[in-house]
């Protein structure tokens, strides 16, 4: 069913989202239940499980493991169901906040971090699948496990320490590592050397004005948009002059 | 030196044909890795460029335009069904693209950078509605199965996702294909014509870049207070480590 997990998303659509994904995670612990795959227990439970369902990808295992444990122990479909519509909300938004706003972000700019200390490119592009990936397979696994354990009780697991409060000291982590990774980085992108010459101290002048430029045309246009834009009048530039 | 647009092709395609399938190969499965499986982040910029210019040699150039990239992943959250660029895919064609002229450690050619970032950008906005249409797929794939849906069959759920996945992987592996081989041959022609000085080209590229990364921390970690003011001060930090260890 781990292995299952990471292919939750294999399917999804915007009819019925993840659906399909949990019913595929859920489904070699249906197995179980009486009369096996050819048994009615088997196929209700399956369709249940493939309905419309919302959730973030690795939380998702947390919802697996739950989902099945209820199926396996057999407890009544209008309380499955119930229980399943229940799940969704919660795991979407921790999820959300911990993975993608938090976690992702910061081993992101430890990898620039790693990149601007002047590591070799395997050094950069393992280290940093090492320590995201410790964060995500710790969590499916936690998730798939917990959720099997707790069953009708998940919403205990969801108080998880990590899940209440990682996403704030990740968060401040992130802001740390990315102060120090940006000068660090751009001053190896820009190709070292002295940091006093007139580009680098360019470059750090032109940074933080553009980026306040960004910020103050925030919502009207996407940082990479306007990278795009700029980058197509440079290229022209550069090439037509 | 070769500039015209028939030298370009002439010099080109036959460098570029034995590399379009392994990067096809590699293209897909690291659009897989978005979303589909296993969502390890292999598909990251700073990895995916990076193997794509490992994969044809120069790997240090596929890191460079990685990290660059990687500065502009930063700002989209790939939060549930919403629209975001597709990064997996498109560092493959942006790392390829920047080893270009260059092997081994040596950095990117001015040229090549530049477009290899502009070609990453575009590539990543085309694979974000190309995800689109793949989820639209699945939707009419699975409509007129919802009713074996509704009625448990294994073999649909299976099926359903199989195809989804099938479907990304080749998805992925076409986008790779179709962006390399005109982005490679459009840095070909702008580098062998390109008239800015290299280290004033990456200066530009890189400000640019670090300048969406900057406003990304600035506001992503917004919520959660003090983090503006740790970020400022490790930044003046940061700034100073780099002028004293130089």
């Amino acid at each position: 069913m781990l292995l299952r997990t990471l292919a939750i998303q294999g399917s999804w659509n915007y009819e019925i989202l993840v659906g399909n994904g949990i019913g595929f995670c859920v489904e070699p612990a249906l197995r179980r239940l009486p009369g096996g795959i050819d048994g009615p227990a088997y196929r209700e439970a399956l369709a249940r499980q493939c309905a419309y369902f919302n959730a973030h990808p690795y939380l998702a295992a947390l919802a697996v493991g739950s989902l099945a444990r209820v199926e396996v122990d057999q407890v009544a479909p209008v309380r499955i169901e119930r229980f399943r519509t229940a799940l969704c909300g919660p795991l979407g938004s921790v999820g959300d906040r911990l993975v993608w706003a938090s976690w992702l972000p910061a081993c992101s700019l430890l990898a620039l971090l790693v990149f601007g200390l002047g590591a070799p490119p395997v050094g950069v592009a393992v280290g940093f699948l090492l320590l995201y990936n410790i964060g995500h397979l710790g969590l499916r696994d936690w998730g798939l496990r917990a959720g099997w354990r707790h069953g009708l009780r998940v919403a205990s697991a969801l108080g998880h320490p990590v899940l209440q409060h990682g996403p704030r000291y990740i968060g401040r982590a992130a802001a740390v590592l990315g102060g120090f990774a940006l000068p660090l980085a751009v001053h190896r992108a820009i190709g070292g050397g002295t940091p006093l010459a007139p580009i680098p101290v360019g470059v750090a002048i032109a940074t933080p004005a553009l980026a306040v430029l960004l910020l103050r045309a925030h919502g009207r246009i996407e940082g990479w948009r306007a990278v795009l834009w700029l980058l197509v009048l440079f290229v022209l530039y550069s090439v037509v002059r | 030196m070769v500039t015209s647009l028939a030298d370009i092709l002439g010099q080109q395609l036959p460098l570029l044909l034995p590399q379009l399938l392994p990067l096809a190969m590699l293209a897909g499965l690291l659009g897989l890795d978005v979303v589909s499986f296993p969502q390890a982040m292999i598909s990251r910029p700073i990895v995916a460029a990076t193997l794509a210019g490992a994969f044809l040699g120069a790997p240090v150039a596929g890191l460079m335009c990685g990290a660059a990239l990687e500065c502009l992943a930063l700002e989209a959250l790939p939060v549930g069904a919403s629209r975001y660029p597709e990064w997996g895919s498109a560092s493959v064609v942006a790392g390829a693209v920047s080893t270009l002229g260059v092997q081994g450690g040596a950095l990117p050619r001015p040229g090549a950078f530049a477009v290899s970032v502009l070609v990453g950008i575009v590539t990543a906005w085309i694979g974000g509605t190309s995800m689109i249409k793949h989820r639209q797929l699945i939707a009419s794939f699975a409509r007129p199965r919802l009713g074996q849906l509704a009625e448990g069959n294994r073999r649909t759920v299976i099926g359903l996702q199989v195809f989804g996945m099938t479907a990304d992987l080749a998805r992925g592996a076409v986008l790779g294909v179709a962006a390399y081989v005109p982005a490679a041959l459009l840095a070909a022609w702008c580098d062998a014509r390109w008239s800015v000085d290299a280290a004033l080209t990456r200066a530009i590229v890189v400000t640019a870049v670090a300048a969406v990364a900057a406003t990304a921390v600035w506001k992503d970690f917004h919520a959660i207070s003090g983090t503006r003011r740790l970020f400022l001060l490790s930044l003046s930090v940061g700034t100073i480590l780099v002028v004293i260890g130089a």
